[in-house]
């Protein structure tokens, strides 16, 4: 009798710890996440030689207030919380400290640069605090076994440099080719990549030229390149230098094959300040539809954009990419951020974010979908080779897919 | 004028018999056992303990300068090259030779003395103007120097270094900011005391002699080059220790974060602080750290919230407290508040 009564009062004391766990496990936080909130932390050049991308941040701030006003991600609204680190990485270091241990957000986002994504990458996964769809195609970014925090967005640069290699070796009859690269991780990277896909014919590049992301103009530079005689160009660089390298080239009489990395291929900040005759001839790689191709006029996705641009950020460019990208990242995490339903530890927001299968994002050009495991932390993988005509980019070519393996 | 600050805190000092002697003493160990226990609850975040070891750090930065313009006379626009020579000499031996933080220190401080020391050897030649020209090169040569392309595999180029700073020592319940916040106030601490003594001796008199009249100091047998150099050494050694505490609490060096930039803030904390006056280089050291680095979001802030239609530069905040600070307080803060509290004891 005695025995039963506590055995009773043993089931029920378990029945109950089994409840309250049940309970618990609907709704699970780290810091930055309740019931009413999600925050997310960012920092982004707004000032300095690389404040074009500023556009991005402002961008991803105008669609999470499109999302607040929507009602939120399952019944959260987003807190966006951005700071300028001005592309200097120690700017980088004491503004992601502040956002993970005073503003206490859930995970930073897009943090742009190579060089300020580097700073941050040891102290974050330190911390255990994801670096999500971080704003560099520097190909570091995919090692989920070393640093199982970081993951990156768009498509590799690496990648990208062995595709632009083939297309000189298929296409440029006697290549002598001239490299400028921004003397950073990010420069070296297309360029490994670069070198990678001319295999045996590294040698025919003839002048490689650096700058400094701090360096007023690039002209002395470009001069040089020309007098080498090179009849191919791959052009490494961030907006301002692009814009700079199209007008110099153009300026002095140099018309090689010109081959400009994706991270500047912005009409409204790239070519226009450039000047499209300037322009002309350009290829590069492309993953998102670009705003100025009339291909596009017609398109839903275009359309929803647009009038996402008319009603929250009006003053944006609607010429540059830099929106559409600032758009098409973050449906990407409001995406996971909806996946992840209840369960907003940080770990589950990894976890999400490591399994898209054939996600279809809006504004990446038709064919491209996002894929991630547990092992590829590569959520892009395909682009698109493009041609400078008239005032926009025209698409040429199949869908490339991991070329570099 | 600017001496008169430093007589009249060391006469107060002195004052026998009474417990004033020991008050900053007290405040040091107060301060911090508040501010620990403010950690522990939570009042006070791992980035705000790095905020005061920061304030700190430039605090020890701006003495360096301080001792060496303030009271030997010799202008310096060139410190933030010493702060970087510190910093990297530190961060090199903690990630590539695995040294313990507290071991850097003296080495950077070695460093530091010697490449001031040299540094001071041409520049007797130079005087006023020239000398602060000569020092401004030096500023901007070196972030150039750090990404020399046959040094990269030491400084790591423009990308920089991550330093990872160790936890506690002996198990202590300490974060790691905490500690740190800790260590760097006891150095600053001893910095300060040596500073102090170094001014009140035989060779303070000398090389305060040496500011105010260097031929007459010449005449009275004080060797002015020698005086002078060494000054040079030990001011780039203190500024040398702050860069190395930099860059372990920091845990992240690269050319970026020594920019020229850096050593005009040093100055500009000199002289808002005090610039013959040592309880102005603390002010002058939360001054670079509060003012400069935030200077930013507080334009943006006020500009919203009065709702300005234009956009303000960010630096305007920066520029309108530094005019005003001038105009209202000529001889920096430190010596505006103890002009101020003379007035007020007369009352």
């Amino acid at each position: 009798m005695r025995l039963s009564k506590l055995m009773l009062a043993g089931a029920g004391a378990l029945a109950l710890a089994f409840t309250a766990t049940a309970a618990s496990a609907q709704k699970k936080y780290d810091d930055g996440a309740s019931d009413t909130e999600i925050r997310i932390g960012h920092t982004n050049p707004y000032s300095g030689p690389a404040s074009a991308y500023g556009q991005i941040g402002k961008t991803i701030e105008a669609y999470f207030k499109k999302v607040n006003d929507g009602g939120g991600i399952n019944g959260r609204k987003i807190t966006f919380i951005s700071y300028d680190d001005g592309y200097a990485p120690p700017k980088t270091v004491e503004m992601v400290r502040k956002l993970v241990e005073e503003d206490k957000v859930l995970f930073v986002f897009q943090t742009l640069g190579t060089p300020p994504n580097t700073a941050i990458h040891k102290y974050l996964n330190a911390k255990k605090v994801p670096q999500l769809f971080v704003a560099t195609g520097a190909s570091v970014w995919g090692q989920p076994k070393e640093y199982p925090w970081t993951m990156g967005w768009q498509p590799d640069y690496q990648t990208e440099g062995v595709i632009y290699a083939k297309h000189i070796l298929a296409n440029v009859k006697d290549p002598k080719i001239a490299v400028l690269m921004q003397n950073d991780d990010y420069g070296r990277d297309y360029f490994n990549g670069f070198k990678r896909g001319l295999g045996k014919d590294a040698n025919k590049i003839v002048q490689v030229a650096t700058y400094e992301v701090a360096d007023p103009t690039i002209d002395s530079q470009i001069i040089a390149l020309k007098n080498s005689g090179a009849n191919a160009f791959f052009n490494i660089t961030t907006p301002k230098f692009a814009a700079q390298a199209i007008k110099k080239a153009h300026e002095i009489g140099w018309k090689p094959a010109h081959y400009l990395n994706n991270v500047s291929v912005s009409v409204g900040s790239v070519m226009k300040p450039a000047g499209l005759e300037a322009s002309q001839g350009l290829i590069s790689a492309g993953y998102l539809k670009d705003p100025t191709d009339p291909q596009f006029d017609k398109d839903a996705d275009m359309a929803a954009w647009r009038a996402f641009m008319d009603k929250f950020y009006p003053n944006g460019d609607k010429t540059s990419t830099f929106p559409t990208y600032g758009y098409a990242v973050s449906s990407t995490l409001a995406e996971v951020l909806k996946r992840a339903g209840d369960n907003l530890t940080r770990e589950n927001v990894m976890k999400q974010a490591a399994s898209m299968k054939n996600l279809e994002v809006p504004l990446l050009i038709p064919g491209i979908k996002i894929n991630t495991s547990a092992t590829d932390f590569y959520p892009i993988q395909s682009v698109r080779l493009q041609r400078f005509e008239g005032a926009t980019w025209h698409l040429f070519g199949d869908v490339l897919s991991n070329e570099a393996d | 004028m600017a001496s008169t600050v430093l007589a009249s805190g060391t006469a107060a000092d002195r004052a026998p018999g009474s417990l004033r002697r020991y008050r900053w003493w007290l405040l040091l160990i107060v301060l911090p056992v508040l501010l620990i226990a403010g950690g522990k609850t939570g009042l006070v975040s791992d980035f705000q303990f790095l905020q005061l070891s920061l304030m700190i750090v430039y605090s020890i930065a701006v003495l360096g300068l301080i001792l060496l313009t303030g009271f030997n006379g010799q202008i310096s626009l060139g410190h933030g090259a010493f702060f970087a020579v510190g910093a990297y000499t530190a961060a090199i031996l903690i990630d590539q030779h695995d040294w313990p933080f507290w071991a850097t220190l003296p080495a950077a401080a070695l460093a530091c003395f010697v490449a001031g020391y040299l540094f001071g050897l041409p520049a007797l030649r130079l005087e006023g103007h020239y000398l602060a020209l000569a020092t401004f090169a030096l500023a901007v040569a070196v972030p150039q120097i750090l990404k020399y392309r046959h040094i990269e595999p030491v400084t790591k180029g423009v990308m920089g270094i991550n330093v990872f700073k160790s936890d506690p020592p002996f198990g202590l319940p300490l974060s790691n900011d905490q500690w740190m916040f800790l260590v760097v106030l006891a150095i600053a601490a001893l910095m300060f005391w040596i500073a102090r003594n170094l001014l009140d001796s035989r060779t303070g008199r000398a090389l305060i002699a040496i500011r105010d009249h260097p031929m007459a100091a010449g005449t009275m047998g004080v060797n002015v080059a020698h005086y002078k150099t060494v000054m040079f050494g030990i001011s780039a050694l203190y500024t040398g220790i702050a860069g190395a505490l930099h860059g372990i609490i920091f845990e992240f060096v690269s050319p970026d974060s020594f920019r020229f930039e850096l050593s005009i803030a040093i100055l500009v904390g000199a002289v808002v602080g005090g610039i013959a006056s040592l309880p102005g280089a603390v002010i002058g050291g939360i001054f670079v750290q509060v003012i400069e680095k935030y200077a930013d979001a507080l334009t943006k802030k006020i500009s919203a919230a009065v709702q300005l239609p234009l956009e303000l530069e960010p630096w305007l905040i920066y520029g309108i407290a530094l005019i005003a600070l001038m105009y209202a307080m000529p001889t920096g803060i430190a010596g505006g508040l103890a002009a101020l509290w003379r007035r007020l004891r007369r009352l």
